[in-house]
């Protein structure tokens, strides 16, 4: 069997707004029919990376291939080849459903009878035939997000580029959003490169998961192995009412630790046994005479393997992103 | 060419579904035709002219009577009698009267002596309008009472006779070329380039540009679809406003047809000189703070609500350069004197030129990435 060129080859593509660099040399590759996520904070870099790959950004240097057309110097091609769906939502609110896929498929040339075929074949796919007539302003925003996901694929591409399609949406439209994508693959042979903040979504969905941070790339492999490739199987999180000196030492020379990061007096253990660790955890306490203020015993999870790679939390970078943005936001009032 | 069918299909769609922007684009400049049409076009009547007469012989009386005669039939001001001078003053000066006439005495004397005497208007000038109607009623109505008398014998002076070429142009009619013109500017301001704007900080920009739709398509629908509703605005302009301002014969074909062209081709120009004002403008808020100010600075150097003979110099450059100007002299020609598309043929090609100049330079700066 010979390999299909793959879908999205990216080397060395970087994206610097005067000194600061939001894409830094990354590499990667996306093979044909994979579904492959990009995950990492705000900040991270995933949007300006999507966005040099959907041709919206020039890129600073290194080359992009998508379906086998370079992004800088065949521009139209990539577009003819790929669907996109932004992370704003952009669908026209004063149109109707039909209305807002009839006219994305006229930008792509496509002949009146086809057209038609193929918004009711989409809109049946999205589950909102019965909202056809509808004007967008109506809609959910659950809704909207599946109009639009439909809107990308009015022309049959290929590869489709999704944005965080699931910020913004309740749990149970996030969970539609996500079948709908798995359903639309199977059924369109598609490769999707999706990126999302959500651990759980990435780890079910994606085949292959990069993780991001700061304009790097930090790691890129299967969720299984990304899973693996981090000690331990399980993770303790112990908080403790006094840390005498040399606390940690004493941690790390519990049975079946592989691995001990403190943060803010919140200790980490990675551990191959999770039980029987905490027991000996707990047993190292009652001998030194040191409360436990906390504990939680879990099995890996994608998010210990972002901290493992990138040394912090996604959820504190989220946070600390949110809050910069908010006091960005007064700044500017 | 299907693409840019598709940006203006939607565009005037989502127009036909935004009553608020049909009624700000269409009504608006009508109210305004209405409300400064009349509220400036009117004849000044009803100012009180105080009269003090210190002479009380015949001629004097005669010209009293003659006050009282305007009084009762132009009714350009009304007479008040005063016994003193004083008083009088004390009046203008507190605002109860616009204007003081003084007969002085010996005026009969000195008339029939065949010396000219002079009566004297004291005026309340800060009212411009108000104190050159009252100049103009007393200046005509002295001019009558002089024939009135035996005229000395002199040489013929010469006189005016004054032919009017067009029927009298009440100050309505003569606004209603710049409220068109206003009409199809508020019109390309919200549906070109306010929406234009909003619809870049709305992210449906973005949807567009990962299409394969050329530069070019995207630049010529959102100008055809901008000028297409200012079209709009401009000819229902041109019919209510033809028709409210009492132009003759306001439906002649000939004269729509006309109408048409020159509504196309100020569409045009406002619409591209829109273009080129938002084509790098991100933030939705630069447009709201600037077409104020665009707005007075442009639609009154143009001549539409004054001659632009009265402007200071640096203000007639503006009106020399401001496609406002061209606009407003073409309808002022066909509106106000039906001269047909031979008399605006500069106005057109300024207009046209305008366009192409003004979209080169939007073209050159319209960046299809974000």
């Amino acid at each position: 069997m010979t390999a299909s060129p793959p879908a999205i080859e990216v080397e060395r593509l970087t994206k610097c707004f005067g000194d600061f660099c939001a894409v830094d040399a990354l590499s990667f590759t996306v093979n044909c029919g994979e579904v492959f996520g990009l995950l990492g904070p705000n900040g991270a870099g995933k949007s300006t990376l999507i966005r040099m790959l959907t041709t919206l950004v020039p890129p600073t240097s290194g080359t992009a291939r998508v379906n086998g057309f370079d992004v800088a110097r065949a521009p139209n091609d990539v577009r003819q080849s790929i669907g996109v769906i932004p992370q704003a939502m952009t669908s026209d609110l004063d149109l109707s459903a039909e209305e807002n896929l009839s006219i994305f498929a006229k930008f792509y040339g496509i002949p009146r009878e086809q057209r038609r075929r193929t918004i009711t074949a989409l809109l049946e796919a999205v589950d909102l035939t019965a909202w056809r007539d509808k004007p967008v302003k109506n809609f959910s925003g659950g809704m909207r997000r599946r109009l639009e996901i439909a809107r990308g694929l009015v022309h049959e591409p290929r590869i489709f580029f999704l944005d965080e399609p699931t910020t913004g949406l309740d749990p149970v439209s996030r969970v539609s959003v996500w079948e709908m994508l798995s359903r639309l693959k199977r059924e369109r042979d598609l490769t999707i490169l999706v990126t999302t903040h959500y651990m759980d979504e990435a780890d079910k969905l994606c085949d292959r998961i990069a993780i991001v941070d700061h304009g790097k790339l930090k790691a890129l492999d299967s969720p299984l192995k990304l899973k693996a490739s981090i000690p331990g199987r399980n993770v303790i999180e112990v908080s403790f009412t006094s840390v005498p000196a040399g606390w940690a030492d004493t941690l790390r020379a519990l049975p079946e630790v592989a691995e001990v990061k403190a943060e803010d007096h919140v200790f980490r253990l990675a551990s191959q046994n999770g039980p029987r660790t905490t027991v000996e955890l707990m047993e190292a306490a009652r001998r030194a005479g040191i409360g436990i203020a906390s504990l939680s015993v879990q099995s890996t999870t994608l998010d210990d393997v972002f901290v493992h790679y990138t040394g912090h939390q996604l959820r504190d970078a989220l946070q600390s992103a949110a809050v910069y943005r908010i006091s960005h936001l007064r700044e500017r009032r | 060419m299907h693409r840019v069918w598709a940006i203006i299909e939607r565009d005037l769609r989502r127009f036909r579904r935004s009553p608020t922007l049909i009624v700000v684009s269409m009504v608006m400049p009508l109210v305004q035709l209405v409300v400064l049409g009349y509220a400036f076009g009117g004849q000044i009547k009803h100012l009180r002219l105080g009269v003090v007469d210190q002479d009380h012989a015949v001629p004097a009386v005669q010209l009293r009577e003659m006050f009282q005669a305007v009084a009762a039939n132009a009714r350009t001001f009304d007479t008040v009698g005063y016994s003193d001078l004083a008083t009088a003053l004390g009046d203008l000066r507190n605002g109860r009267i616009s204007g003081v006439l003084n007969i002085p005495p010996r005026f009969s004397r000195r008339l029939l002596a065949g010396e000219s005497p002079r009566v004297a208007l004291a005026e309340d000038n800060t009212d411009q309008f108000s104190s050159a109607a009252l100049q103009g009623a007393l200046t005509a109505l002295l001019g009558a009472y002089q024939q009135k008398t035996p005229a000395p014998r002199l040489a013929a002076a010469p006189t005016l006779s004054v032919v009017e070429i067009y029927p009298y142009v009440p100050y309505i009619q003569y606004l209603l070329p710049g409220t068109i013109v206003l009409a199809i500017f508020v019109s390309a301001m919200i549906g070109g380039g306010i929406i234009f704007i909003d619809d870049k900080a709305r992210g449906l920009h973005e949807g567009y540009l990962v299409t394969p739709v050329h530069k070019f398509e995207l630049i010529l629908g959102f100008n055809l679809a901008g000028a297409a509703k200012a079209v709009i605005a401009g000819m229902v302009m041109v019919t209510c406003g033809s028709l409210i301002a009492g132009i003759p014969d306001p439906l002649s074909p000939v004269r729509l047809v006309q109408m048409f062209i020159l509504v196309v081709v100020t569409a045009l120009a406002l619409i591209s000189m829109m273009f080129l004002l938002v084509v790098r403008v991100n933030d939705p808020l630069v447009p709201r703070a600037v077409f104020g100010v665009l707005n007075t600075m442009l639609f009154f150097p143009s001549g539409a609500v004054y001659p632009i003979n009265a402007f200071p110099e640096w203000m007639k450059v503006i009106a020399k350069v401001d496609p406002f100007t061209y606009a407003v002299h073409g309808f002022k020609e066909l509106l106000l004197k039906n001269t047909g598309l031979a008399a605006i043929g500069f106005d057109l090609f300024y207009l046209g030129a305008f366009t192409v100049v003004v979209m080169a330079a939007a073209t050159a700066l319209f960046r299809r990435t974000l």
